[in-house]
């Protein structure tokens, strides 16, 4: 399979979860496992650009595939995404843990509804749980995210 | 929180899938594995052999035919939900589909996979009874159909057998400009509902009702068909007292009782969410015809 952008070969066992994979075999160890049932989203990747719970795929469901991870989102790990730099900007992270799986649930739905209202990002935001931030900077953070994101690419066309 | 071990089966095709069923003992389908990968890891589930169906192409479709829309197993519900002939011809699935679960969930997870673990709370069986949706089987054996009322055996097992497999359902859409309405009760969005209602009303220029489903989920093994409810409704002219009256009805419903709500309660929410469905459905039909 690809991993951001770089391909990553490997024999596993089957029933090996794609979390895993990322974790332990390619070393990838932003993507975290909160309750390894469906529940949290910390471990939420993108696979072929939608976004997927990887404690719910088989490593071997991600065969020829391409899977993106928080990693993906600032590749020379110096320059933020504005994703990332809208967080760290509006306090929308303590501890961290379900921030990679946040992230990528919002680069998916920052992409189809660039200019979303509170109460979207809320709903968005309904399949991950944050034990430390009680929401308000994370939903800031996204709206932050989405208006830079908006002028990024104004700026481009 | 790791899946027990078993042998992994990729098959290509249909037929091949139908083979691999019809010749392994103890086998599970995997679908979008929303479901079945939890019940992997929780260990509730033990499968010998687990049968990835993800690889067959020909079960993901939408399509309109003489007699219906016709929907594939594997259909993926996000797909379901982005679906501009089902949010023309079938909009209560989309207004159901906005509430299962979350979006990863729903980019993962297909209509034949929720019918088939058939969750007592799980919205699209409560819409499929709500359509009454036919759902095609197939196996080794041959091709079998059966209308949705057939399909729950008990609780969270659907009547078919080990070597059978969901391939597709079709139903024939109501009329253009019928009303319709998905309402539930959850402790967060994406969450089962405790209850949920769904309501489809047909209603002639004078505002009466000529055709009326009425369904509940979530207070039984299998979604109810509300049939007091729609009787009380077809000849009648609609409005807030008619739909009160006649979702009355509900209070007297055998409804189940766990961690998350009394029977009472339950009844309760059965009365109240299935008179705002068939409010809402009716000034759906209103506008709709009008416009
Ligand atoms: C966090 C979270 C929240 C959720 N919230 C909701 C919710 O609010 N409402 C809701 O309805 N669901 C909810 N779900 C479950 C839903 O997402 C699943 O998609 C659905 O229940 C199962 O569909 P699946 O395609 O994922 O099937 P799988 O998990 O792959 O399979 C489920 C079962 O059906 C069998 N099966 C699958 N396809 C077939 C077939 N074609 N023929 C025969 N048997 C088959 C499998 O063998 C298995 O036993 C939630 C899941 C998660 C993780
Ligand atoms: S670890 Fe995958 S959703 Fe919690
Ligand atoms: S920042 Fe700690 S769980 Fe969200």
């Amino acid at each position: 399979m690809t991993i951001n952008g770089t391909l990553h070969e490997g024999d596993v066992e089957t029933r090996l979860l794609l979390a895993d994979f990322l974790r332990h075999q390619a070393d990838l160890t932003g993507t975290h496992l909160g309750c390894e049932h469906g529940v949290c989203g910390a471990c939420t990747v993108l696979v072929d650009d939608r976004a997927v719970r990887s404690c719910l795929m088989l490593a071997v469901q991600a065969n020829g595939r391409s899977v993106t991870t928080v990693e993906g989102l600032s590749p020379d790990g110096e320059t933020l995404h504005p994703l990332q730099q809208a967080f760290h900007d509006n306090h929308g992270l303590q501890c961290g843990f379900c921030t990679p799986g946040i992230l990528m649930t919002l680069l998916e739905f920052l992409k189809e509804n660039p200019d979303p209202s509170e109460t979207e990002v809320r709903e968005a935001l309904s399949g991950n749980l944050c034990r430390c931030t009680g929401y308000q900077g994370i939903v800031d953070a996204a709206l932050a995210a989405a208006a830079s994101l908006r002028d990024a690419r104004e700026t481009k066309a | 929180m790791k899946p027990p071990p078993f042998r992994y089966h990729d098959p290509r095709s249909l037929d091949e899938a139908l083979d691999l069923l019809a010749s392994h003992e103890n086998a599970k389908l995997l679908a979008g594995g929303q479901s079945l990968m939890p019940m992997l890891n929780m260990r509730f589930a033990q499968p010998d052999h687990v049968i990835d169906i993800n690889g067959i192409d020909d079960l993901a479709y939408i399509r309109e035919t003489a007699s219906g829309i016709e929907i594939g197993a594997m259909t993926r519900q996000h797909d379901l939900e982005v679906s501009q002939l089902l949010q023309r011809r079938c909009p209560v699935m989309i207004e159901a589909l906005h509430q299962v679960g979350h979006r990863p969930t729903r980019n993962r997870g297909t209509i034949g996979g929720s019918l088939c673990h058939l969750d007592p709370a799980a919205e699209l069986p409560l819409v499929a009874a709500a359509l009454d949706v036919t759902i095609h089987v197939k196996s080794r054996r041959g091709a079998r159909s059966m209308p949705m009322a057939a399909f729950p055996a008990f609780y969270m097992t659907p009547s078919i057998e080990p070597d059978e497999m969901v391939t597709s359902i079709d139903f024939q859409p109501w009329s253009e400009g019928h009303g319709y309405a998905f309402v539930e009760f959850a402790r967060r969005h994406g969450d089962f509902a405790i209850v949920a209602a769904a309501a489809l009303l047909e209603v002639s220029a004078d505002g009466a009702v000529t055709r009326a489903s009425a369904t509940l989920g979530g207070v039984g093994p299998a979604p109810l068909r509300c049939e007091g409810v729609e009787n009380a409704l077809v000849g009648n002219r609609g409005s807030a007292t008619l739909f009160r009256e006649a979702a009355e009805a509900n209070r007297a419903i055998d409804a189940m009782d766990d961690v998350h709500a009394s029977v009472v309660y339950r009844q309760n929410l059965a009365v109240e969410l299935t008179s705002r469905a068939l409010g809402k459905a009716f000034e759906r039909a209103s506008e709709r015809s009008s416009s």
